[in-house]
């Protein structure tokens, strides 16, 4: 994924009303067939819900082969007269911001797919969701930002998957009373600085996996790491994370240009550099043309990275060359606990594919806001604000809290890829950290 | 320019005034801030119309000067918000959010940049020319991603929108018209320019460059000045999208921000005074409504392109003229 | 450093010289006959490495695979050069930009549509995974050693074709005066499909070459896409020649700079600020090479014909 190159142009949004165009989808309700002339000012994406029950399995065929853009997912926000008791419930609209459209899009599409599974089990007619795509495009994020606030009124946003993004939106959105959950980036400066109390991370910061590969690196006994990442600041924050907990000595720190896939040059070196450990965080098409360049090129050194370039996402388009690679992750689709079992099995059944860190992301996220929506009025900001904070869901991870920065305290585990019949996954072997937290909590003023 | 495209002009200018406040009016204020963005994107583009429409100067790297004056605003904000110097050597200089003095930095900012890449770029023609202008954006685009001052990769975030005397930009009505100005003095400067003795020169020197050179013109000086002079707008313009964004990113320096402006002016007609403009509505139109159809709504775009480039010659204004002409 | 690792920096500038070379010589050929900007060359090379991981998965053959990226890229520019790109040679470089550029999102697009938005497999035939010993002692990866060579031939066999048969005659006429030769009986519509889909077929077949070491998705082409321009530009717009000496010269000058950088820049300055400043200087290396050689020579280094 070249963030500079993948599509030459290429912005979208959706203006839209969501009258407009948007489908609507109830998920399968009993007894959820009310005629919409009693509702008057029950939207159009709302009547079509009540006329056309897609099941989730069609809406997301409908979505992989394209003919649908737009999901307003509306789990009945037609509630009122037929179900008076469903209709105390609290309401919640949701806007998700994410990448659906050029090279990055398996992350946003697997983002989704997790939020929209756990929306769709919960079964909550309170709950509307908005999707966009923002092309991995900052201008187009913050315009569909603006547009999400301004026109479809929603409460919550969500669904950046990538830093730069983030650092975009987020701000601006906190400032104007919506909340933010974050279900991948966690840029240093979100964690620090700019804290803000609207503001949740439920994936991580993104120093963590890397500070965990260097702890792993520790303990597996290395003790000279060659390191590898793209020159940009997430890049440059990966390998402090890595050396932050990693004792041994550094042979290189190399930077390499961003959207680079050719490593040839930069093997040449590590095989030269007489290092007894890469560390290496490059995500998308550099992390995979990496490992099947390193594999090709009969280096012996073992590799370690971050869980990004071994989510089950691309593990396939690396194939082989992956096997065996040790890499650090918080979550695992083998992770024994009863809501990951029963999220693994779900989603496959839901989408037909295995789920990957991404979409136990995007779980996590729908669930920590289903539990405060449970317990608070979204319009309460202050008693809405207190049950995120609270974070009583039952995450796919196990055990799940926030620091006073409102960024994950979690395990981060450790993990190799294995293969399982044909399909190339990952397995747990180890603990790297327990209830890590962050390095950025001293920074936030909260 | 005929009666014809006047009535065009007029009638497009007032779309764009009129029907994003009405839309605000009646409680959509997000058409205002889409139609802020199409204001912004046309300046740009009206920029480049002076080099590429009057000088026929295909400059494939306009996003270099769209990115300085980005960065100029975000920058100076920051420092300001932030109060830290951005120099104490050789003079002490502080940041501003004044709009203003940000607007004079950014065209500055920029015209320096066009005048320097200008002085390399001029003595090449044709294609060497679109091929050595992206050269420049590219370096500018990697330097931004790759120092870390700015937020590199990440972007500037300006928290708070630069403020104007006696209005509040916040208000995106107030901020529209600003935009929305600031387009109209742009194009105003194009037509006047376009009718002035500099202006006729510079189109002559388009079509026969040795002739201008044997009246005793120095072609080289007159394309250099009107680079420079498109490169300064596209810079404003920049500054202004920063405003409208609150963040500045390397994705402005990136080479399909130069695309995206070049296919405005292509798109709408280009050399036309309103070429730039109709371009950006019709683009951003189409890419709004086109995403609501489908996930591959780009297929799409590039279908409808494809069409317009090899049926409607002469751009949107050029179609919608010639069919009213018969 | 030693003597052996800097050999390997050569041999590695010297392979994605190579490759380039495969995407600028179509590039350029089709500029220097039919005086054509084409942007979508990137769409080609995409569509040869998806081909050929499509084909390569479905029958377990890398071979029959890269011959199906090579056809297919090939066909694909025969039927855009049918139905859109011959009506542009006579539109000014602006409509070419513009209609080309479309095509890249239609070919991205329908790319993803067709393949999903995951990147594919594709690993290189057994027979060329590892690594082999050359003389010296470096030890080299096989797929690479065998892309330079099959680079090398095909570049061979062009310089054959332009230079000894007749459609090579024939190209170099088109260059100089298209109406002549049309006034001497050669069907210059087939002439202009054929120069097209032989440079999409090199596109494609470097994409599917690169493809089963890199990445094969979406997007995969528009970077290779500059830096082809850079090369051609280079090199001078229409010469193959030139295409094949710019190619070696920015292979080499991006594997070097990007490994020579940060190590002379540690000379001067801590290690941290060297490896970003350097890698930052590196990423620019080639497009200050590109605008020296404009200033000095604003055709290119072998530019005579065109532009």
């Amino acid at each position: 994924m070249e963030p500079a190159l993948d599509c030459f142009i290429c912005r979208n949004s959706t203006a839209g009303q969501p009258q407009s165009a948007a489908l609507a989808v109830a998920a399968p309700q009993g007894g959820l067939s009310i005629s919409h002339n009693v509702f008057p000012n029950v939207r159009i994406s709302a009547m079509l819900a009540v006329e056309r029950h897609f099941s989730a399995r069609l809406l997301s065929q409908l979505n992989g082969i394209g003919d649908m853009k737009k999901i307003a997912l509306v789990l009945a926000t037609i509630t009122g007269l037929a179900f008076p008791a469903i209709a105390a419930a609290n309401s919640l609209k949701v806007g998700m911001i994410t990448t659906l459209s050029g090279g990055g899009a398996s992350l946003g599409i697997d983002v989704r797919d997790g939020f929209m599974l756990a929306v769709m089990q919960a079964n909550d007619p309170g709950i509307e969701v908005v999707v966009d795509d923002d092309q991995r495009k900052p201008d187009i994020a913050v315009q569909i930002a603006d547009k999400m606030i301004q026109s479809d009124k929603v409460d919550v946003l969500t669904g950046i998957i990538w830093s730069n993004l983030a650092l975009a939106v987020v701000p601006s959105a906190v400032q104007q009373g919506k909340f933010y959950l974050s279900p991948n980036a966690g840029p240093s400066a979100l964690a620090g600085e700019l804290c803000h109390e609207n503001y949740f991370n439920v994936a991580w910061q993104n120093d963590n996996l890397h500070e965990a590969a260097g702890a792993y690196a520790n303990s597996a006994g290395y003790s000279n790491s060659y390191l590898v990442a793209p020159n940009y600041p997430a890049g440059i924050d990966a390998l402090n994370g890595y050396k932050r907990f990693f004792e041994g000595e550094i042979a290189n720190s190399h930077y390499t240009k961003l959207g680079q896939d050719d490593y040839a040059a930069e093997l040449a070196v590590i095989r030269a550099s007489g290092a007894d450990s890469v560390f290496f965080f490059l995500p998308g098409g550099m992390g995979i043309a990496f490992l099947k360049q390193y594999a090709q090129s009969g280096i012996d050194i073992p590799l370690l990275g971050p869980a990004f370039s071994f989510d089950q996402g691309i593990l396939q388009a690396v194939g082989d060359a992956a096997l065996g690679v040790i890499n650090t992750s918080q979550w695992s689709k083998d992770l024994d606990n009863e809501a990951n079992a029963a999220f693994v099995e779900a989603f496959q059944a839901e989408y037909g594919r295995l789920p990957s860190l991404y979409a136990s992301q995007g779980y996590d996220t729908a669930n920590l806001l289903i539990s405060a929506m449970a317990k608070a009025e979204v319009s309460d900001a202050d008693a809405f604000r207190a049950a995120l904070r609270e974070a009583e869901f039952d995450s796919v991870r196990g055990s799940f809290a926030f620091d006073t920065n409102q960024h994950p305290v979690q395990d981060i585990y450790v993990r190799e890829v294995v293969r399982e019949g044909e399909v190339l996954t990952n397995r747990i072997v180890g603990l790297a950290m327990e209830d890590r937290s962050n390095a950025y909590v001293g920074d936030c003023s909260m | 320019m005929s009666a014809p495209e006047r009535g065009f002009n007029f009638g497009l200018a007032s779309l764009l005034l009129a029907v994003p406040l009405i839309a605000a009016y009646m409680g959509e204020p997000y058409y205002l801030t889409l139609a802020t963005r199409i204001a912004i994107l046309s300046i740009a583009a009206v920029g480049l119309n002076f080099a590429l429409g009057l000088g026929g100067l295909v400059s494939f790297g306009h996003a270099a000067y769209f990115g300085l004056g980005g960065y100029a605003a975000g920058i100076l904000a920051n420092h300001a918000l932030k109060g830290q110097a951005i120099l104490d050597w050789p003079f002490e200089l502080g940041g501003t959010t004044f709009m203003p003095t940000i607007w004079l930095v950014a065209v500055f900012a920029a015209g320096l940049a066009a005048f320097l890449i200008g002085l390399l770029s001029l003595r090449t023609t044709g294609v060497y020319f679109i091929m050595i202008t992206l050269a420049f954006a590219q370096m500018l685009y990697y330097f931004a991603v790759s120092w870390p001052a700015y937020g590199g990769e990440d972007g500037l975030p300006v928290y708070v929108r630069n403020s104007f005397p006696g209005l509040n930009t916040l208000d995106p009505v107030q901020f529209f018209l600003i935009s929305y100005a600031v387009l109209l003095i742009a194009l105003a400067l194009f037509s006047l320019l376009r009718n002035s003795n500099f202006g006729v020169a510079l189109r002559a020197s388009r079509q026969n460059p040795g002739r201008v050179a044997s009246l005793g013109i120095e072609v080289f000086r007159l394309r250099l000045a009107a680079f420079v002079l498109s490169g300064a707008i596209t810079g404003l313009a920049g500054a202004l999208y920063a405003d409208l964004n609150r963040f500045v990113s390397p994705q402005m320096l990136s080479w399909h921000m130069s695309g995206e402006i070049m296919v405005f002016i292509i798109l709408g007609g280009a050399g036309r005074l309103f070429g730039p403009v109709a371009g950006a509505v019709l683009y951003i139109i189409l890419e709004q409504s086109l995403g609501e159809v489908s996930d591959y709504w780009q297929i799409f775009l590039g279908l409808l392109l494809l069409c317009v480039v090899l049926y409607a010659r002469g751009g949107l204004i050029g179609a919608v003229l010639d069919r009213r002409l018969g | 450093m030693s003597a052996i690792l800097f050999a390997e920096q050569i041999l590695n500038g010297l392979q994605l010289g190579v490759m380039l070379f495969l995407m600028a010589a179509g590039l350029t050929l089709v500029f220097g006959v039919m005086g054509l900007i084409n942007l979508a060359h990137g769409s080609l090379y995409m569509i040869g490495a998806f081909a050929c991981a499509g084909v390569a998965t479905a029958t377990g053959s890398f071979w029959l695979g890269l011959l199906s990226g090579l056809a297919a890229a090939a066909a694909a520019g025969a039927i855009v050069e049918i139905t859109v790109i011959r009506r542009l040679y006579r539109r000014d470089h602006l409509d070419q930009v513009l209609a080309t550029f479309a095509l890249i999102l239609v070919f991205s697009e329908g790319t993803r549509w067709i393949f999903g938005s995951f990147p594919l497999y594709l690993n290189p035939p057994e027979l060329l995974l590892g690594t082999v010993v050359l003389p010296g002692g470096i030890e080299y990866p096989k797929f690479r050693l065998a892309i330079i060579v099959a680079g090398l031939a095909v570049a061979a066999g062009l310089f054959w074709l332009i230079g000894r048969t007749t459609l090579g005659i024939r190209i170099r006429a088109g260059e100089c005066d298209r109406e002549m030769i049309a006034a001497l009986g050669v069907n210059i519509g087939i002439l202009y499909t054929l120069v097209f889909a032989l440079g999409a077929g090199l596109a494609g077949l470097a994409g599917a070459m690169v493809g089963s070491i890199q990445s094969v998705q979406v997007g995969m082409g528009e970077p290779v896409l500059i830096l082809a321009f850079v090369v051609i530009v280079i090199g001078g717009i229409g010469s193959v020649e030139g295409a094949f000496v710019a190619s070696i010269l920015v292979g080499l000058a991006d594997t070097l700079g990007r490994f020579l950088f940060p190590v002379l820049f540690g000379a001067f300055m801590d290690a941290s600020s060297a490896t970003s400043i350097g890698s930052a200087l590196a990423s620019m290396l080639i497009y200050l090479l590109m605008a020296v050689v404009l200033v000095f020579r604003p055709r290119g280094l072998f530019g005579n014909v065109g532009a």
